[in-house]
């Protein structure tokens, strides 16, 4: 694949509540303090859609508009890949506990609310963006399976695409079951040519023999509690200003080797 | 985009496991959908359900055990699609074999049983409830990659009901960019329920079997499916994927945007990618799910693209709508019209809306085709169509 250049960050994170302070913390400039991330009200969306939309939008939409605040996107240009493991586990749980009491009653906005392109939709809406959009899914490889996908979307039709990876906790009984600890988001805002906000130029290719991992214990813990946390390896090398490679898993064992040349 | 060879595919619905059972249904006129079990679900509606669904995945298999990969396991068997994959990754090698599932509730099916069946002192969910081999949405692929030995780029696309066109667009840029060699496109989708009664919150559920492009037409009849292509490059196009267009309604979560602009967006950029004219299509698979809003506004985007001569249908009448498997299923039947020179008739469709504009077709025809659009969309407002069959 040939180079793509990444024009944006966006991060939302526990005591990473944005990439400004995210970069201060990640480069080591900042020591690494875990704090609830604060409520946050997106800016993009209509009133009648923010009360309709879940945490999880929230977190997504936070992370998105941080990464496209300082660029000059035209937001109704991008196209937007959203990378989720499994979307909102708080709505699905809560028509799950439904289903399993009679009457069997669920809320039709719950309902709509639960389909895993719900933060794509949402983004739509709110960005009046008409141009293609995906949701993808892989586990708890979404980060990299999501990033080949805006890649290959940027690569193929040299289109600007926002990659926006999201997941947050279950309640209880499914959190023991799929652990997913903290709420993260990262986004990251992926341009064909270089743009006056342009922060490095990206290489992508398949391989790898290890994943890469953060140096600070309390980071590497943040980096395993989420999918999309898995993005911190990439976001610590953006942090330093460094040329550089990282690993990430896009499946099982497998892995992508993403450079970065800062600009 | 230059065509790329279909070299193989297969679909199992309602209407049977395999493409000989969907070529005998669709020609002698037979149904897939039946009346919902009360033992499964109280609701009063029809269904598309698949058969011989009941016994567990054995072995090496029983740790994905669950009624979407079931399935998935089923459709695999069917028009010798396993071996012929096997013999694809000899060809290529496991890592350049890539892998795109659509699917919208994965093994949800499986949570639901786990979910009355936790522990009513403790609230846990029981000890067999493997959440990432079932509800995780991954687990579509994972199953059907460990199934096949593929271990190249894989991804399941999760846009609910135009997951499984959409994973043909994704396909192409993963070749496009030299991420793999061919690919493997599909999608799975098993019926649940919270389908069935997410939809009947939302008012959308028909208590008959479903009625697409009717005038009394109320609602959706839902079905489950499973389909896989397999796609080859730089290999001679007989039958192919010839085009897609993705885009968005960004107008409403769970309604179509009424004039249909983003889904005549889609069908449009579907014909500019394929370098085709209107005129060289013969078919139109409707995403037609029976909805008042959905046909009405799917009908003036076909109008506005590709005007009201080409015979259309919606083909949910005979399989039911299989959400997340909907694209697959139906792009499995667009290549067997072409193959079969068949187009398939509007099943239930008693009288036509008189609103509708479109040529629906009533009857069943039998005549050569070369080319079909079928098309997708979603709630979130996703849509998609692709253009498939013989190149120009």
């Amino acid at each position: 694949m040939t180079a793509i250049h990444l024009s944006g960050i966006g991060l939302a994170a526990p005591g990473l509540p944005g990439w400004s302070d995210g970069a201060r913390v990640l480069s080591g400039e900042s020591p690494y303090v875990d704090a609830e991330l604060p409520p946050y009200t997106p800016e993009r969306l209509p009133a009648n859609e923010r009360r309709r939309a879940s945490q999880v939008v929230r977190l997504a939409f936070r992370a998105a508009e941080d990464a496209v605040r300082s660029s000059s996107a035209v937001l109704s240009e991008l196209a937007a890949v959203f990378a989720t493991a499994d979307a909102d586990l708080a709505i699905t749980s809560r028509i799950l506990s439904a289903l399993a009491q009679l009457p069997r009653v669920i809320s039709p906005t719950d309902f709509h609310n639960s389909v895993q392109n719900a933060a794509a939709g949402y983004w739509s809406i709110g960005t009046s963006a008409q141009r293609p959009s995906t949701t993808v899914a892989g586990h708890d490889a979404s980060f990299a399976v999501g990033l080949l996908e805006a890649a290959a979307m940027v690569h193929v039709d040299r289109i600007d695409t926002l990659l926006v990876a999201f997941d947050a906790p279950a309640p209880e009984p499914l959190l023991e079951k799929r652990p997913v600890l903290k709420p993260v988001a990262v986004a990251l805002l992926l341009t064909a040519e270089a743009t006056a906000s342009t922060i490095a130029t990206m290489q992508i290719e398949l391989g790898g023999e290890y994943t890469s991992v953060l140096a600070s214990s309390a980071l590497e813990s943040l980096r395993t509690s989420n999918p999309a946390a898995r993005a911190l390896p990439l976001l610590e090398l953006l942090a330093k200003r460094q040329a550089g490679a990282v690993f990430l898993e896009r499946a099982g064992r497998q892995r992508i080797r993403v450079a970065i040349e800062p600009a | 985009m230059n065509p790329i060879r279909i070299s193989a595919y297969t679909m199992t619905s309602a209407l049977g496991a395999g493409r000989a059972s969907h070529a005998r249904a669709l020609i002698e006129e037979k149904s897939g959908l039946s009346r919902c079990s009360p033992d499964f679900c109280a609701l009063d509606c029809w269904v598309g359900e698949v058969k011989g669904l009941d016994k567990p995945l054995q072995g090496e298999w029983a740790p994905w055990d669950c009624r979407n990969h079931r399935l998935a396991a089923l459709a695999l068997r069917q028009d010798g699609f396993d071996q012929t994959v096997k013999s694809l990754i000899s060809r290529h090698g496991a890592e350049r074999v890539a892998l795109f599932v659509g699917t919208s509730t994965s093994g949800i099916r499986h949570t639901e049983l786990a979910f009355s069946a936790r522990d009513p002192a403790s609230n846990r969910l029981p000890g067999w409830f493997d959440f990432e081999c079932t509800q995780s949405t991954f687990a579509a692929a994972e199953f059907v990659a460990t199934y096949l030995g593929i271990r190249g780029v894989r991804a399941v696309l999760a846009t609910a009901c135009s997951s499984s066109a959409k994973v043909f667009a994704s396909a192409h840029r993963a070749i496009a960019t030299g991420l793999c060699d061919a690919a493997v496109v599909g999608g799975v989708d098993s019926l649940c329920l919270m389908t069935l009664h997410g939809f009947h919150s939302l008012q959308l559920i028909a208590p008959q079997p479903c009625r697409p492009a009717d005038a009394k037409r109320n609602g959706i009849s839902i079905g489950e499916a499973a389909g896989f292509a397999i796609l080859e490059p730089n290999e001679p196009v007989d039958l192919g994927l010839l085009g897609y267009g993705e885009t968005n309604d960004a107008y409403h979560m769970s309604s179509p945007e009424p004039a249909g602009r983003g889904a005549a967006a889609a069908m449009r950029a579907a014909l500019a990618r394929a370098r085709l004219a209107p005129d060289e299509l013969d078919y139109v698979n409707l995403h037609g799910t029976a909805t008042p809003a959905n046909d009405l506004a799917e009908d003036r985007a076909v109008a506005a693209v590709l005007g009201t001569e080409l015979p259309c249908s919606s083909t949910k009448g005979w399989t039911g709508h299989a959400l997340g498997a909907a694209g697959i299923l139906e792009a499995a039947l667009s290549l067997l019209c072409v193959e079969e020179g068949f187009l398939p008739r509007s099943l239930n469709t008693g009288e036509k809306d008189p609103a509708l504009s479109c040529h629906i077709l009533l009857e069943g025809m039998r005549r050569p085709i070369q080319r079909v659009m079928s098309n997708s969309f979603g709630f979130g407002g996703s849509n998609c169509a692709l253009i498939l069959g013989r190149p120009a």
